[in-house]
């Protein structure tokens, strides 16, 4: 029996961030050298509002742990009223999906600006360490027909 | 030349596929003229025997309709595609897991207990007897088949070639299906019989609809005197038809009730639950977060709303942290 | 639009070390190994910097000679080098938008501590990446022409120096000040450092120029009240205020000034921090541009009561420029830049209690000192208390408001320098004993430092401390002078708590953003700091543009300067928007939204999402159709869309799945 100790189960976190504020918020912190949480992948998206319910629901069953959208601030959206958009879908689908099991602290809605990299550390941070207390998203596999390995199991 | 046969059979359903059938009416002698019904457990006496006495793709195609939920129904579903050239699934419930499917949500133990130990249901069940795989009687020993830990489509279990959807099928879809089948002028395999557009396209109130946000709160059909020339959607129902397949020539509309989703979706949607949540709570004319979430309790289950008919199909397929009896989950 | 299936890509990988920048936490050569194993991947380089030169003739060659027809760059943020190596690979025979950058620099190499992870997260983005790149297809860059005409808004210095840069350039501006005079805070001093320039010699002769230039329109009393449109075109709505005087009929001799049934001033005057009195028709100085007076409507009787004898409008008889009818209107024009120039307002001390600014008459803020000092202003450049007596004691205290975590952790950058022009002017005018109470002394432009030296000569007194509190003394010091205020302060120096006497405290308050200017950035799109500055696009290497390509920044509402920076930014931003317009049109990112046609049920849920009002419904084949022009690429509609058959360019449906399975693949 080894002696070090057991890793800790890392989640992974899979996030849309707006390339008006919430990606360049991210660079920001980048070129600040601030350092966080190595768990989130980045997509970039022109606004918070192209973040489609399905991406979340299909990055989910792939095997992301928990989803983060960054957009901007109410207001403040590059396209006026995107943000907005997105609040109004993430209200329902956060709801849907925790009757279906998945914790509200896996799905996040940040509206994160351009100059607040400390900010989006922070957030990353606390998302990382929330998710490695839930443990991994267990979502059943799917079965294959003919006997075929069932599909998108979590490891 | 003798004329195609096919089978019918029914897994985890209610029935109203069935009468769908019966429904042709008049156009049923027109698929009696077309096709011989070899197989249907509802109408025929035809056993399961029979089935497997036939050779591998006997059957010209298969219509099952029905969820796949229990031991025998996996193995009859196995058994029909076995049998026949083409298997189709008929139906939502074989399509997408119909409302069978939103079992699960929750785990079977918990659905069991619900039905025979508490008492809630009209049994009387003083012991807490639950279903058995074998009993033994003086007579001899009879046995149930065992329920799979989760509901599935029928593609979930056997490759399926083509798709009848809806709950059930329109009459005029079936007639379509049967006749290209016969015809042998079908799509692509995998293909869903119904047109590939949203049910707006043929809804008799679109023009009704307006060019705005158009949804200020969500109202229950029982809560509103519903107009019976306006879209649904601007009264505040919860209509589907935005992202449900046509080809039911707008029944429940017709009917003044709004779409509920039993079409499925378009070709092009991945998870049909979440791309009708989409279209539903974008419209949804407010920009205040509490406001927001205010009026969203207005729709008090949407896992049932968005997910009533297709739950399997999700991308999130059950409630986490169910076991689906593979050991993976 | 040549639309080749997936399984053609011919991808090409290069792995940036970007110096030691990527190399030192990733390990450059497995991400590269790794790259060479995913889908569609032909050749993976790596290489030291990839932005330069030999970097993007690499791509070139390897285009030309493997046939490759998508690239994948690991490298910086794309926000940084996307154009470039999009133009790397047109200039190699490859359409610009087949490419796709993944960020291992600023989301990884920069913020992971261990490198084991960083490899993994670098591993992720560059899957992403290939497996997005797989599906793009070649797209042509859309542009769009720019109107010559260029709006400033804000008629300070900055604003003023734009002007007349852009408008000696042959290209029309319209210059929007919100109050009746242009000049801004610059005009209400007295003398600028570090040379002592009087601060009225250097402006006005500006000021003049911009009324005189025939490219100039200027709107002064207006207000923005809303932008529409795009960078090129931007339709401008001004709200044009009513004076009560006829702008093109007034000649400036302001007799009607003097008629007035005031015979003198009653109502404070704004431009003097209201330490004198004016009229209700009154100019704010008497350079003011344009020389046009201004009736204040809470003040004239006239216009309350209806019941003046308008002694005014006698005066003005032959050229009846008096109107008490004048309303409000609205102006409308097109313009293809924006400058915003909208400055700063001073920090309000009444926060600080304990300064007892408002609460005893002789504590006064840093520009009410100005006004004394300066010739025309309320005293006639006496400086004096009051009481009207000489103050004998003078402190200054630095840093109010600024680099404080309680108001504005900031440096207002030109405090110190202003605080040191103050101690010598007052000390050459009065001989007072003058004490600047410090915490740092900042003094890094030209002749900046040599100014401390010289006022340090002249015996002013430099205490480092922070004041920590005002209040009178209890008992006069001596039988001459009136009770002194007394500033407990904790001399570092020295080491320990003093109390100084002083008859006049002036209070070196911070720079800080208008209160009006949450509401302006709104209109013009853009962001700002944690403070409330409005926010450049990068503060090294574009301080003068913003997010949107058509507005640019110039002056202190960028963030507090002192004037030979501010002219400088003003000039700068002037070069920019004369590039833009010059340039004729610019290029946009070809990343607008579609609807497919046959997919599109005609449902309405994308009309009403569109804020541009780019979608429309053809009545005729009932279905939805996005305006290309209109359409500015935020994807909500396609969000929005549940059949999908909306889609966007760059961004489409299959391209972001495709990376979200990417990413979760393989690490």
């Amino acid at each position: 029996m080894s002696d070090a100790p057991a890793e800790p189960y890392q989640p992974r976190i899979v996030a849309f961030f707006c390339n008006w504020c919430t990606y360049t918020a991210s660079d920001l912190a980048g070129t600040a050298r601030m350092q966080y949480a190595p768990n989130v992948r980045v997509v970039r998206v022109m606004c918070s509002g192209r973040v489609d319910p399905q991406f979340v629901v299909t990055a989910l069953r792939q095997g992301a742990d928990g989803v983060l959208i960054g957009g901007c601030h109410p207001g403040d959206c590059h396209y006026q009223e995107g943000n907005y958009k997105c609040l109004r879908r993430f209200d329902l689908l956060t709801r849907m999906l925790g009757q279906m099991g998945i914790e509200p602290q896996r799905l996040r809605l940040e509206w994160i600006s351009a100059s607040e990299g400390d900010r989006l550390r922070d957030v990353i941070d606390d998302m990382v360490d929330q998710l490695q207390q839930l443990g991994p998203l267990r979502l059943p596999a799917i079965p294959q027909p003919d006997g075929a390995e069932p599909v998108g199991a979590h490891p | 030349m003798s004329k195609p046969k096919v089978g019918f059979y029914w897994c985890a359903s209610c029935g109203g596929c069935e009468e769908a059938v019966v429904d042709l009416a008049e156009a049923v002698l027109q698929v009696v003229e077309m096709v011989d019904i070899v197989f249907w457990p509802c109408a025929m006496d035809f056993k399961r025997e029979d089935v497997e006495a036939m050779a591998d793709g006997e059957m010209a195609a298969c219509f099952v309709n029905g969820a796949i939920r229990s031991s025998e129904q996996r193995e009859m579903a196995e058994l029909c595609r076995r049998k026949s050239g083409l298997c189709v699934a008929f139906g939502s419930c074989s399509h997408t897991g119909g409302i069978p499917g939103l079992a699960n949500l929750y785990s079977l133990e918990g659905l069991l207990s619900v039905v025979y130990d508490n008492g809630v249901f009209s049994n009387v069940n003083p012991e807490g007897t639950r279903p058995q795989l074998e009993t033994s009687h003086p007579e001899g020993a009879t046995d149930l088949p065992a329920l799979e830990p989760l509901v599935k489509s029928l593609d979930q279990v056997v490759p399926v070639d083509y798709y009848l959807p809806g709950c059930p099928p329109p009459v005029k879809l079936i007639v379509e299906a049967v006749t290209a089948i016969v015809e042998g002028k079908l799509p692509p395999r995998g293909a869903v019989l119904a047109p590939d557009v949203a049910l707006c396209n043929e809804c008799p109130r679109v023009d009704s609809k307006p060019e705005e946000s158009i949804i200020t709160d969500f109202k229950r059909p029982h809560e509103v005197l519903i107009d019976p020339e306006t879209c649904l959607l601007a009264q505040g129902l919860l209509c589907l038809g935005p992202a449900t397949r046509c080809g039911c020539d707008s029944a429940c509309i017709n009917g003044n009730m709004p779409c509920t989703g039993c079409l499925g979706p378009i070709s092009r949607t991945r998870d049909f639950g979440a791309a009708a949540l989409s279209a539903t709570a974008s419209l949804l004319d407010n920009n205040n977060a509490q406001e927001i979430s205010r009026l969203m309790d207005h729709i008090p289950d949407p896992a049932g709303t968005f997910y009533r008919y297709s739950m399997p199909h999700s991308q999130v397929f059950a409630r986490a942290g169910l076991d689906n009896g593979n050991g993976g989950s | 639009m040549i639309a080749e299936t997936k399984d053609q890509a011919r991808i090409g990988v290069y792995v940036c070390h970007c110096g030691t920048n990527i190399a030192g936490k990733v390990e450059v050569a497995k991400l590269a190994e790794f790259a060479e194993s995913l889908p569609g991947v032909v050749l993976a380089r790596e290489y030291k910097y990839m932005c330069s030169d030999p970097g993007q003739e690499l791509i070139q060659r390897d285009i030309a000679q493997h046939n490759l027809n998508r690239i994948v760059v690991t490298a910086c943020s794309p926000l940084l080098h996307e154009k470039t190596f999009r133009t790397a690979a047109a200039q190699g025979g490859l359409n610009p938008f087949l490419v796709q950058i993944a960020n291992v620099r600023e989301h990884v190499s920069w913020v992971t501590e261990d490198p084991t992870q960083a490899l993994h997260k670098a591993k992720a983005q560059l899957a992403a990446a290939v497996w997005r790149v797989a599906g793009h297809q070649a797209l042509q860059q859309k542009h769009v022409n720019i109107t010559p005409r260029v709006l400033i808004v804000g008629g300070g210095i900055a604003g003023i120096q734009a002007a007349l840069t852009i408008a000696s350039a042959g290209k029309e501006v319209i210059l929007v000040e919100r109050q009746p005079t242009i000049g801004g805070h610059m005009a209400m001093f007295d003398k600028t450092f570090p040379t002592l320039d009087c601060a009225a010699c250097i402006l006005t002769p500006k000021m003049t120029a911009v009324k005189d230039h025939p490219n100039i329109k200027l709107m002064s009393f207006s207000d923005v009240e809303s932008v529409e449109g795009t960078v090129g075109s931007y339709q401008v709505t001004v709200r044009r205020r009513a004076r009560f005087v006829q702008e093109d009929l007034c000649v400036g001799c302001l007799e009607c000034i003097d008629a007035c049934f005031f015979k003198s001033g009653k109502f404070e005057n704004e431009f003097d921090q209201g330490l004198a009195k004016r009229k209700p028709i009154y100019v704010p100085f008497p350079q003011a541009i344009p020389l046009v007076p201004v009736v204040d409507p809470d003040a004239c009787i006239e216009l309350k009561t209806g019941k003046c004898k308008k002694t005014c409008v006698e005066a003005c008889a032959d050229r009846g420029a008096i109107d008490f009818h004048q309303e409000e209107w609205t102006e409308q024009f097109e313009v293809g830049a924006v400058i915003v120039a909208t400055g700063y307002q001073p920090f309000d001390p009444t926060k600080i209690a304990h300064y007892g600014y408002g609460q005893y008459d002789n504590v006064y803020t840093a520009l009410e000192v100005e006004r004394l000092l300066n010739a025309a202003g309320p005293t006639n450049g006496k400086v004096e208390l009051r009481d009207g007596s000489a103050p004998r004691r003078v402190g200054i205290v630095h840093c109010v408001g600024s680099r404080d975590h309680n108001y504005h952790k900031f440096c207002s950058r030109v405090c110190c320098m202003y605080s040191l022009k103050l101690a010598h002017l007052v000390r050459e005018k009065t001989g007072a004993e003058v004490t600047n109470f410090y915490i740092d002394i900042r003094t890094p432009g030209k002749g900046f430092e040599e100014f401390y030296e010289r006022v340090q000569q002249e015996g002013v007194t430099f205490v480092r401390g922070k004041v920590g509190d005002v209040s009178p003394a209890e008992e006069p010091t001596d039988d001459e002078t009136p009770t002194p205020l007394l500033v407990q302060v904790d001399d570092t120096l020295l080491g320990e708590v003093r109390q100084v006497p002083v008859d006049m405290l002036i209070l070196a308050v911070a720079l800080e953003p208008h209160d009006g200017a949450e509401q302006l950035r709104r209109l013009f799109g853009m962001s700002c700091s944690s403070e409330g500055f409005y926010l450049e696009k990068h503060p090294k290497l574009a301080p003068v543009n913003t997010a949107n390509d058509g507005v640019f920044l110039a002056g202190t509402c960028q963030g507090p300067k002192d004037i030979p920076d501010t002219v400088a930014q003003a000039d700068a931003a002037a070069g920019q928007a004369l590039a833009l317009i010059d340039c004729g049109r610019i290029e946009l990112e070809p990343n607008t939204a579609w609807i497919d046609e046959e997919s599109c049920s005609g449902c309405k849920t994308c009309i009403p999402l569109c804020p541009y009002s780019a979608i429309s419904r053809d009545t005729e084949k009932a279905v939805a159709v996005v305006d290309e022009a209109l359409c500015k690429g935020c994807g909500t509609c396609v969000a929005a869309c549940p059949s999908g058959a909306a889609e966007q360019y760059l961004f489409t449906d299959d391209q972001i799945y495709d990376e979200i399975q990417g990413i979760l693949s393989y690490v």
